[in-house]
């Protein structure tokens, strides 16, 4: 079958888009951009031709089981990955055991990290077995957190300390990330089917969804990365044209496009075509990016896609002039300092992005209907309650199109820049 | 950027500037009267009628931005308590004053003895040369230009330029250099002016032609050097542009396009029209990020600051000190913002631009403030879309390489979608 993929290389995600002959989506995928961007890139995209996988493994199966069936594979599947990372990761620990701790502390070392490894896989397994649960997509992530967790249960302070432990973790979880691994749909799809029982329909289409043929016909890059991609200039796109594409591509009423990406926001405007006619980018700093609302979440020690939730039951917004990242951190702690509570400070942060992003938007040339806001701050309820009150407050009425699949606009519009090319 | 550029006119500027820093260095000794002024309204001519030499502070921060010594030169400056926000050529200024004072050729700078301050459209020019003035403790003249509001030059407003001309500037430098003005003096000055315009407008025009042979901002800041300066109304200026048009001329009649540091472009593909100052501290990176697009700006506003010729102004020895008062009110930093409108729009028009990009400085509310007006109606005006970076003068901090770059990329691309789109 003939595809192509967009991939776009973000500052703090990568994410790979592919379609079919019809420009229709075949599968995503999604990784964290690491320091590493052409793995982070080839990551993405192996991604995204899992889900592409799965994606025929559905369309041969019509019964009505389908869906959770196909749901359970797939997170057999992610499970097997995550597991081969785990192994990695435990292989590397001991090594940098070998090679580093005190000899009269090897010993105890090694079983410290055995056994934290062997924790981390029962939870995972055991996580498996129930219905699924939000967390983050990235190994990282997941296994940091359980690492921590346990090494903490188990640290003793006088020999194999916390902290030494977790110097040994963060050296190798940066090597694990760093290298390819076999994580691919033939290197897991048996193991996966396995675990679910090997249901012989759901197997027939596994095996369908393995011989089928997916070779890329062409590749178009964008984001940060876009230079390290190793094609011809005519395969790369600037991000403003591939958000503008992809919104429109979504949402074809699209005129007005909002991406608040981890580095900077962008405000553009796009004909009935998608074609960009005008566009504005922040400029000095990090202020009102997805960053800021990282940083926040650092200082307050929560999770990232923590703060939208919470910030959405203030009762009343805290005013926030600071759209200095740093400057906010110290507006922050002087209002805890004075009382006020974390869910309102926060929708107050929320609403100093999005002034920025409305400044951004009128020098655009305003907001027109229809609006997409689009990248990953879009999942952020917060953020997108902020925006329809100043679009409304600024603009009146205004059609608000946000997909589910927002993160993956630029990707969908550098996919659909390869199919031209294709074509 | 000289030994990259390697015609006769790169050469003879080269040696005119140095001459000129030479003699500067050694007005000490020689007793030369120093007269330090602005490039926008400028009194060149006038100024070297009483056999005096000029320095231009804004030039000297300009090429400390390009030598990359600009960035001690503001920490200097901001030690000495001077805030971050601050114009940068003012910065740059008293910070290279402090270090010793050292001018483009590494020589030492002499003091001014007068400060003649031509105000055209910048206020910090008046508390730049106020801050010099307590530093060198000299005399210090103030030629008002009024600003173009309404967007034409009144007679009443004319007859208060001549006024002060002759009731306070000329006395002024009478008293500093010790020499009596002499009318016939300026007269052959600015008849040697109005022959080096008349090239350099040839020159400038030239960005008409397709391809275009020039680079009209970043290439033509080179062109513009001499006139804006210290050369104007000098028979070195006059033999500069005669020998500048030759070559743009030959470039033109072979079809080559403009030279570039990285060598001569060929392919143009995107003809632009600047609005603004470029950045100094980074200006072959931002240059080559044009070069490499293959987009050649085939005018820009910024080298019309020290003068607007190429609609029809030149200096008129029959009129001289009338003929002061209409140059200085006509610089570009004193147009009103419709004017400046009009001016980038019959650019894009006559020049056949596919787009028009604005550089808007950060240390400059002066220059930047209202282009987003003019962005607006340039783009309602002619249709073509323009596209918005922001940089710096001198402050290297201010650079932001990957930012502008993802912006210009993008706005070439967005031309390129647009042309298929019409094509399609």
């Amino acid at each position: 079958m003939s595809c192509v993929v967009g991939i776009d290389l973000g500052s703090t995600t990568t994410k790979a888009v592919i379609l079919d002959e019809n420009c229709e989506v075949l599968g995503r995928g999604i990784t964290n951009s690491r320091s590493n961007y052409d793995l982070a890139a080839a990551v993405a995209r192996t991604e995204g031709f899992i889900n592409a996988r799965f994606g025929l493994v559905e369309q041969q199966l019509q019964a009505t089981e389908t869906a959770a069936m196909v749901s359970r594979l797939r997170r057999a599947f992610v499970m097997e990955q995550i597991l081969q990372q785990l192994r990695r990761l435990e292989q590397l620990m001991l090594e940098e055991t070998e090679r580093s701790a005190p000899d009269h502390l090897k010993s105890a070392f090694r079983a410290s990290i055995e056994e934290i490894c062997r924790r981390i896989a029962v939870e995972e397994e055991q996580r498996f077995k129930q219905p699924p649960m939000l967390r983050s997509d990235f190994f990282r992530d997941a296994a940091g957190s359980a690492f921590m967790r346990i090494a903490e249960q188990l640290a003793d302070p006088a020999g194999v300390s916390f902290d030494r432990l977790v110097g040994v973790y963060d050296k190798c979880i940066i090597r694990v990330e760093n290298e390819p691994l076999d994580l691919d749909f033939r290197d897991h799809i048996g193991d996966a089917l396995r675990r679910v029982g090997n249901p012989p329909g759901l197997a027939d289409a596994v095996e369908y969804a393995v011989a089928r043929d997916l070779e890329p016909s062409y590749t178009v890059g964008t984001g940060y990365g876009r230079a390290r991609l190793p094609f011809p200039k005519e395969q790369i796109r600037s991000e403003i044209l591939c958000h503008g594409l992809g919104a429109h591509a979504m949402f074809p009423g699209t005129r007005t496009v909002l991406d608040i990406g981890g580095q900077d926001t962008k405000a553009i405007q796009v004909d009935e075509q998608g074609i960009v006619t005008n566009f504005q980018m922040n400029d000095r700093c990090a202020a009102g990016c997805g960053r800021y609302l990282g940083y926040i979440a650092d200082e307050m020690n929560l999770g990232l896609h923590e703060l939208g939730p919470l910030a959405e039951q203030s009762k009343r917004c805290v005013k926030i002039n600071s759209t200095c990242t740093v400057f906010a951190g110290a507006e922050l702690r002087e209002r805890l300092g004075l009382g006020e509570k974390r869910e309102d400070i926060l929708a107050g942060l929320h609403r100093a992005i999005v002034i920025r992003a409305m400044s951004l938007l009128a020098r655009s040339g305003g907001v027109s209907d229809e609006f997409t806001f689009t990248g990953g701050v879009a999942k952020n309820p917060a953020a997108v309650h902020a925006i329809r009150d100043l679009v409304g407050e600024n603009y009146g009425e205004r059609t608000l199109n946000i997909s589910p699949d927002s993160i993956y606009t630029g990707a969908l519009g550098a996919a659909l820049f390869a199919s031209r090319i294709a074509a | 950027m000289a030994e990259a550029l390697k015609d006769r006119s790169m050469l003879l500027q080269k040696e005119m500037i140095a001459r000129h820093f030479e003699r500067l260095a050694r007005a000490p000794e020689t007793g030369e009267p120093v007269v330090y002024t602005f490039v926008p309204g400028n009194l060149t001519e006038l100024i070297r009628s009483f056999d005096a030499l000029p320095v231009l502070p804004e030039i000297n921060a300009l090429q400390s931005g390009m030598r990359k010594l600009s960035g001690d030169y503001i920490a200097e400056a901001e030690r000495a308590g001077h805030s971050e926000d601050v114009c940068t050529y003012v910065k740059c200024d008293i910070g290279m004053m402090r270090s010793g004072n050292l001018g483009p050729g590494g020589l030492k700078l002499p003091k001014p003895d007068l400060l003649l301050l031509s105000y055209t459209g910048c206020y910090t020019f008046m508390k730049w040369f106020e801050l010099l003035r307590e530093e060198y403790d000299c005399p210090t003249v103030m030629f008002h230009v009024p600003y173009q509001g309404d967007g034409v030059l009144e007679p009443e407003h004319r007859s208060y330029m001549l006024r002060q001309l002759r009731e306070q500037v000329i006395p002024a430098l009478e008293k500093a250099t010790g020499r009596k003005y002499d009318e016939d003096k300026l007269r052959h000055n600015l008849a040697l002016s109005a022959q080096a315009e008349d090239d350099l407008v040839a020159v400038l025009q030239a960005g008409k032609n397709r391809p275009s042979p020039i680079d009209g901002y970043f290439g033509t800041v080179y062109y513009v050097g001499p006139i804006f300066s210290a050369f104007r109304g000098t028979e070195e200026g006059v033999e500069y542009y005669r020998t500048l048009r030759a070559e743009v001329e030959e470039r033109a009649a072979l079809g080559l396009g403009p030279i570039t540091p990285d060598g001569p472009l060929e392919g143009e593909r995107y003809r632009l029209v600047v609005e603004g100052p470029p950045n100094w501290t980074s200006f072959r990176d931002f240059w080559k990020m044009f070069s490499d697009e293959k987009a050649v700006v085939v005018a820009s506003t910024y080298t019309k600051v020290g003068g607007t010729y190429d609609f029809g102004f030149r200096h008129d020895p029959d009129d001289p000190l009338g003929t002061l008062a209409d140059y200085c009110s006509g610089c570009y930093t004193n147009l009103n913002l419709p004017s400046r409108i009009d001016m980038i729009s019959r650019y894009i028009e006559e020049y056949q631009a596919d787009g028009f990009l604005i550089n808007s400085v950060k240390s400059c509310n002066s220059f930047s403030a209202g282009q987003l007006m003019i962005l607006r109606e340039v783009e309602k005006r002619t249709g073509i879309p323009g596209a918005f970076i922001e940089s710096d003068l001198v402050d290297p901090r201010y650079f932001s390489a990957a930012n502008i770059k993802n912006r210009l990329e993008s706005y070439f691309q967005m031309i390129d979608a647009r042309r298929l789109g019409k094509t399609a």
